[in-house]
């Protein structure tokens, strides 16, 4: 392989592979961001926190009821989805007609109140969970070794980004929620029921943070802050994407996963500040993002 | 010369009536749009709402889905009270409602918005029929909704309504802004429509185009019907409507 000013291929492969698994968890949980957003208008500030309880839910199978990876995997998301649907159902539902800032309020006040309750009962020193026998090792690509397990993150997440763009770009289902999104009211007068739809958008949203967080598990330990530090990162991609548009999030996603890989190989030093320098340049250039309909 | 009927008779005419508006007010927010809208429609009639920019037609087709902040009085469609239900419940007995806007979704293409509204009751026109009766919309199936022309737009917002299965249409003026050659074939189209047994009421500010497919006109002015007048007594009654209308 050829050397790439002085940087020995390995060593890039490497970090554009922890890009493209860093970008495989942005890319699903802006998606999420902007499912909830498109259609609630609500800015979820609980999505880390549901991320987290993801991770927390698929350890607690394991560990209490011996319930392992795979089922964990649907199971987790449904759980934590439920609780979604539970929270817009009792208090999100009654903000739709203030301000979009009460909303944000509420869901950031009830992710502090989940990660308190967590750190409460679990510290914050992290849980283990065990990587699945079927993806443990990895294999040699020749170029670079590849963990099976962080394989599986990507090819996970483009199956979910790509299963998630097919339903509400390309399904009647999703020709609903591209409607409703527009204009609600219209919608609720073809007697379509818009306020059953907003919560199951919620809750599938929320389960799309979650099951991120079941695949985060094993790579990052268990650990109640696991979201609150992602979810900074996560909303500036969501920025940078267009607040809403659902391509916007997952490509987004992806590509500034592999930027900051990038950048971690050619100037350390800025890697952590990358997606927020793109940010405040996008947000000069073209303020409703890359991939946002001018407002 | 048949004399026109008054209001009293409209409004006696209540027990048989498909759709039957009593002492409608409606407000949205603080401000009271409509004070005490009444008036009938028969099954199969095409019944117009006539009157000034501003008068409450547009209002009252919204208090008749439910689409106001708030409204009281009653309104009875096929027998059942709605004045108490949801836009979703009131579309579900039965009423297809075609905004002034058009309401054309600009993220759905024209297939999408079409088979948008669900299916409510059997004996709705099939996809078939709406392409036959709107052979444009068949050509540009795959285009982006909002990328129509205002008259295919028009004919979309119609063509959707036609399919589920409602019996009762509400039209908020299907010829604004569309050029003579269109409204001629919305105007066509209408009268294809009472031919099928739809009931149709009609908010309509040309008068010419109003006459040519209706069989009776309510005149709305400060949010009431003040004055009903048949198709058939229009002739006699130029001069009113003209006053009425302002022209």
């Amino acid at each position: 392989m050829f050397e790439l000013l002085g940087i020995p291929p390995q060593v890039l492969m490497g970090q554009l592979l922890l890009g493209l698994i860093n970008g495989s968890f942005y890319a699903v949980l802006s998606l999420g961001l902007a499912v909830i957003f498109g259609l609630l208008n609500i800015i979820n500030f609980s999505h880390g926190a549901q991320y987290m309880m993801g991770a927390f839910v698929a350890w607690m199978l394991l560990n209490y009821f011996g319930i392992g990876y795979w089922p964990a995997l649907v199971l987790a998301p449904l759980i934590v989805g439920a609780t979604g649907i539970v929270l817009e159902k009792v208090a999100l539902s009654r903000l739709y007609k203030l301000d979009h800032l009460y909303g944000l309020l509420l869901t950031f006040g009830i992710a502090l109140i989940i990660q308190g309750l967590f750190r409460n009962y679990y510290g914050i020193s992290g849980l283990p969970y065990q990587i699945p026998d079927a993806l443990a090792g990895g294999r040699n690509l020749g170029f670079m070794f590849l963990p099976t397990y962080r394989g599986w993150i990507v090819v996970a997440s483009v199956v979910v980004c790509f299963g998630t763009w097919f339903m509400i770009e390309k399904t009647r289902l999703g020709a609903y929620l591209r409607a409703a999104t527009e204009n609600p009211a219209l919608v609720g007068a073809f007697g379509i029921n818009v306020p059953r739809m907003i919560t199951l958008t919620y809750g599938f949203g929320v389960a799309l943070a979650a099951f991120a967080g079941v695949l985060a598990a094993p790579i990052y330990a268990v650990n109640p802050n696991m979201g609150a530090d992602l979810i900074i990162v996560v909303f500036a991609v969501v920025v940078i994407g267009g607040m809403g548009s659902i391509m916007g999030a997952i490509v987004t996603g992806y590509g500034l996963g592999l930027i900051e890989g990038l950048t971690r190989v050619f100037y350390p030093e800025g890697s952590a500040v990358v997606i927020f320098v793109i940010m405040a340049i996008v947000l000069l250039i073209k303020p409703e993002g890359l991939f946002g309909r001018a407002a | 010369m048949r004399e026109t009927a008054t209001l009293n008779e409209t409004k006696a005419a209540g027990g048989d009536a498909l759709l039957a508006v009593r002492d409608l007010n409606g407000w949205y927010g603080e401000s009271h749009v409509l004070h005490g809208v009444e008036f009938d429609v028969k099954p199969g009639e095409v019944v117009t709402l006539l009157g000034r920019n501003g008068a409450g037609k547009t209002s009252t087709l919204c208090a008749i889905m439910g689409l106001l902040a708030k409204r009281t009085g009653s309104v009875r469609f096929a027998g059942n009270e709605t004045i108490a239900l949801q836009p979703r419940h009131i579309a579900r007995l039965g009423i297809g409602f075609c905004p002034e806007e058009r309401g054309i979704f600009s993220s759905l293409n024209v297939e999408e918005n079409l088979m948008l509204p669900p299916r409510i009751a059997a004996g709705g026109l099939s996809v078939e029929r709406i392409y036959e009766l709107f052979p444009n919309l068949l050509e540009r199936r795959r285009s982006q909704g909002t990328k129509l022309s205002g008259g295919e737009q028009q004919m979309l917002a119609i063509g959707r309504i036609l399919r589920t299965g409602a019996k009762l249409l509400l039209l908020d003026e299907p010829t604004e802004g569309l050029a003579p050659v269109i409204v001629q074939q919305i105007g066509a189209t209408i009268r294809e429509l009472k031919k099928e047994g739809f009931t149709i009421v009609l908010v309509e500010q040309n008068l010419r185009f109003a006459a040519s497919v209706a069989d009776r006109h309510c005149v709305v002015e400060q949010g009431r019907v003040i004055d009903m007048i048949p198709s058939a007594d229009l002739d006699a009654n130029i001069d009113k409507l003209h006053g009425y209308l302002g022209v």
